[in-house]
């Protein structure tokens, strides 16, 4: 079975405060850890079980600059056989669509029965490549994929609803598939892994290599340009207890017993 | 007459909330820039569900067809690509739930028309589509400009508008044929599968102490447990610790697991993505503790502390056993 991953190298953001740079457009990122996103990460766990058991390769792909290599030697390290890396100043401020033009570009003349994504980048949070890479290469997709049954020419996926309950669709290869977390549990990296991937093809392609025009991608070529960001306003704020550890715990135990919780 | 497309979603017999928050959002919309609020009915034997929906819009299109009796996004985007390419709404309104995202990117590439995800809010500045979305996991937001067009697709997140209650509006219900004339083989409706349930029902409970990303490693756990045990109450979680699988699926709180109201919650080491706080904001009282003062999890929050966890956990354990023994 022949897989492809599509993978985005983002920073962490969960546990870290974020400020927004001077251009008042982005983040500032100096500080932040960068990785490859959580969703894609399931995602390419899966891609690895999938090929365990059904045999095949894995081609794995991401746009961004030379800081994103991390994220594919960390797939080839993983499990993925060969990466390929979509590069150049013309990709930048490209949205989600932009994105989905240069990753099938590059991936219609590859051989695939399944490409994986995750279902949304912990970053911008569209949640659209892996249904517009589908619609642009004209084959069927699901997302939000937390099982994965490969039967004969197809596959048998659940994908998750709200509210615990989950929906069965069958989807006939080849097909996109965009993974939610929890699908698997990612494994970590071992040394022979590391050692390994340095061997593997890491291969880097620019706009001409893959036949797109400037227009099409960037800016230009995207549904979506973000004007500004800011902090969200604060509607409610909660009141922030202080004064140490000991005072904070004496506060809370106040307030819980005067509502007759303790 | 222009016209606001609002997309019914509807599940197992029952229109969802998100259409009603969609058609109060369509209706501000719609007459700011004078179109008609059509609601867009897709599926099988809806008349109950078409009669509701006239009370909120001005017209409502129902297209009534077996293969449209459950979600499946292939036939969804088949027929609605029909429609839009036929009526040229101004816009129309998707939510952005498991079945709008399913349907939605693929629809406006099909259509060639500018897609904005998971929007929290949107105007129309002159002929161009301004959206508010969220970035980091909440922590950011952006204002953003669409491609001019004479159509747009939006998605709106779920439980942030408040759906109003109007005087009814005697839609005009039209039934439009279905364009649908074979049966979709390539991608079919199996069935739904409902979790078995647990031994404990969290939202049954009063006093909920939840864990999050913040706990770092499951042996951390016990930390949390005994503070849960001190207050009475069960330990509950936001998604990735049952992606981690450290506690079990009915464990979890938020859109894609439980929505519960217990009169104590203690978010600890909850940033709180609007997923997780979508299923305990209503809450009597929430009290959450973590390291990162802005989290977004502190604007639901009655009270917050901005510590690290593990040396407030284990304090105020030992202060609520001692007050539960004098």
């Amino acid at each position: 079975m022949e897989i492809i991953v599509c993978v985005k190298h983002v920073p962490e953001t969960a546990e870290a405060e974020v400020t927004i740079d001077e251009s008042g457009k982005r983040i500032k990122t100096e500080d932040l850890v960068y990785d490859i996103n959580e969703w894609d990460d399931y995602a390419l766990e899966e891609a690895v079980l999938l090929k365990e058991k059904h045999g095949g390769s894995i081609t794995v792909i991401t746009v961004g600059t030379e800081e994103a290599d991390k994220t594919l030697r960390k797939c080839l390290a993983r499990g993925a056989d060969r990466a390929k890396r979509l590069a150049d100043k013309a990709f930048e401020e490209s949205d989600a669509f932009a994105t989905a033009k240069i990753l099938h570009k590059t991936i219609q003349n590859l051989p695939f029965d399944l490409i994986l994504t995750g279902a949304q980048a912990g970053d911008d949070g569209f949640a659209q490549v892996g249904g517009i890479l589908a619609e642009l290469l004209g084959i069927p997709h699901a997302t939000m994929i937390k099982k994965i049954d490969v039967t004969e020419g197809s596959v048998k996926v659940n994908r998750e609803l709200e509210g615990g309950l989950e929906q069965v669709m069958e989807i006939k290869l080849p097909a996109v598939l965009a993974i939610q977390t929890g699908i698997n549990e990612p494994r970590y990296v071992s040394i022979m892994g590391v050692r390994k991937a340095r061997q593997k093809e890491l291969k880097v392609l620019n706009l001409a290599d893959i036949g797109l025009k400037e227009e099409e991608v960037g800016e230009s070529g995207s549904w979506i340009t973000v004007e500004k960001m800011f902090i969200p306003p604060v509607e409610k704020e909660a009141e922030i207890l202080t004064g140490g550890l000991d005072n904070i715990a004496t506060k809370i135990v106040e307030t819980l017993r005067a509502r007759g919780l303790i | 007459m222009k016209e606001l497309f609002v997309l019914a979603e509807h599940r197992q017999g029952e229109l969802r909330d998100v259409t009603f928050e969609m058609l109060t959002k369509g209706r501000e919309i719609s007459q700011k820039i004078n179109a008609d609020l059509t609601a867009v009915l897709l599926g099988h034997d809806v008349k109950e569900f078409a009669k509701t929906l006239a009370e909120q819009a001005k017209k409502v299109l129902i297209i009534d067809d077996v293969r449209l009796e459950n979600f499946n996004a292939e036939t969804y985007q088949k027929v609605l690509s029909y429609l839009i390419s036929e009526r040229q709404p101004s816009l129309t309104l998707i939510g952005h739930t498991a079945f709008g995202v399913d349907l939605a990117p693929s629809l406006a590439t099909e259509l060639k028309m500018p897609l904005a995800t998971d929007c929290i809010d949107l105007d129309f500045e002159g002929e161009r589509l301004v959206v508010i979305r969220q970035v980091y996991g909440g922590k950011v937001n952006v204002k953003a400009m669409l491609r001019k067009s004479e159509s747009y697709i939006v998605t709106l997140r779920p439980a942030t508008f408040e759906a109003q209650e109007v005087k009814a509006a005697g839609g005009q219900m039209i039934e439009v044929a279905s364009p649908l004339s074979e049966d979709i083989t390539y991608k079919r409706f199996i069935e739904y599968v409902q979790p078995p349930a647990g031994e404990v029902d969290i939202t049954a409970a009063d006093v909920i102490v939840a864990i999050g990303r913040g706990i770092k490693d499951a042996d951390n756990m016990p930390v949390i447990e005994k503070l849960a045990k001190a207050l009475g109450g069960v330990l509950a979680c936001s998604r990735p610790i049952v992606d981690k699988d450290w506690l079990p699926t009915d464990r979890q709180v938020g859109t894609s697991g439980k929505t519960v109201k217990p009169k104590l919650y203690i978010a600890v080491g909850i940033s709180g993505a609007f997923q997780h706080i979508s299923g305990m904001k209503n809450a009597d009282l929430i009290i959450a503790v973590n390291k990162d003062g802005k989290a977004p999890i502190f604007r639901v929050a009655d009270y917050g502390v901005v510590e690290d966890l593990f040396k407030v956990v284990p304090v105020l354990t030992e202060r609520i056993l001692e007050e539960k023994s004098s």
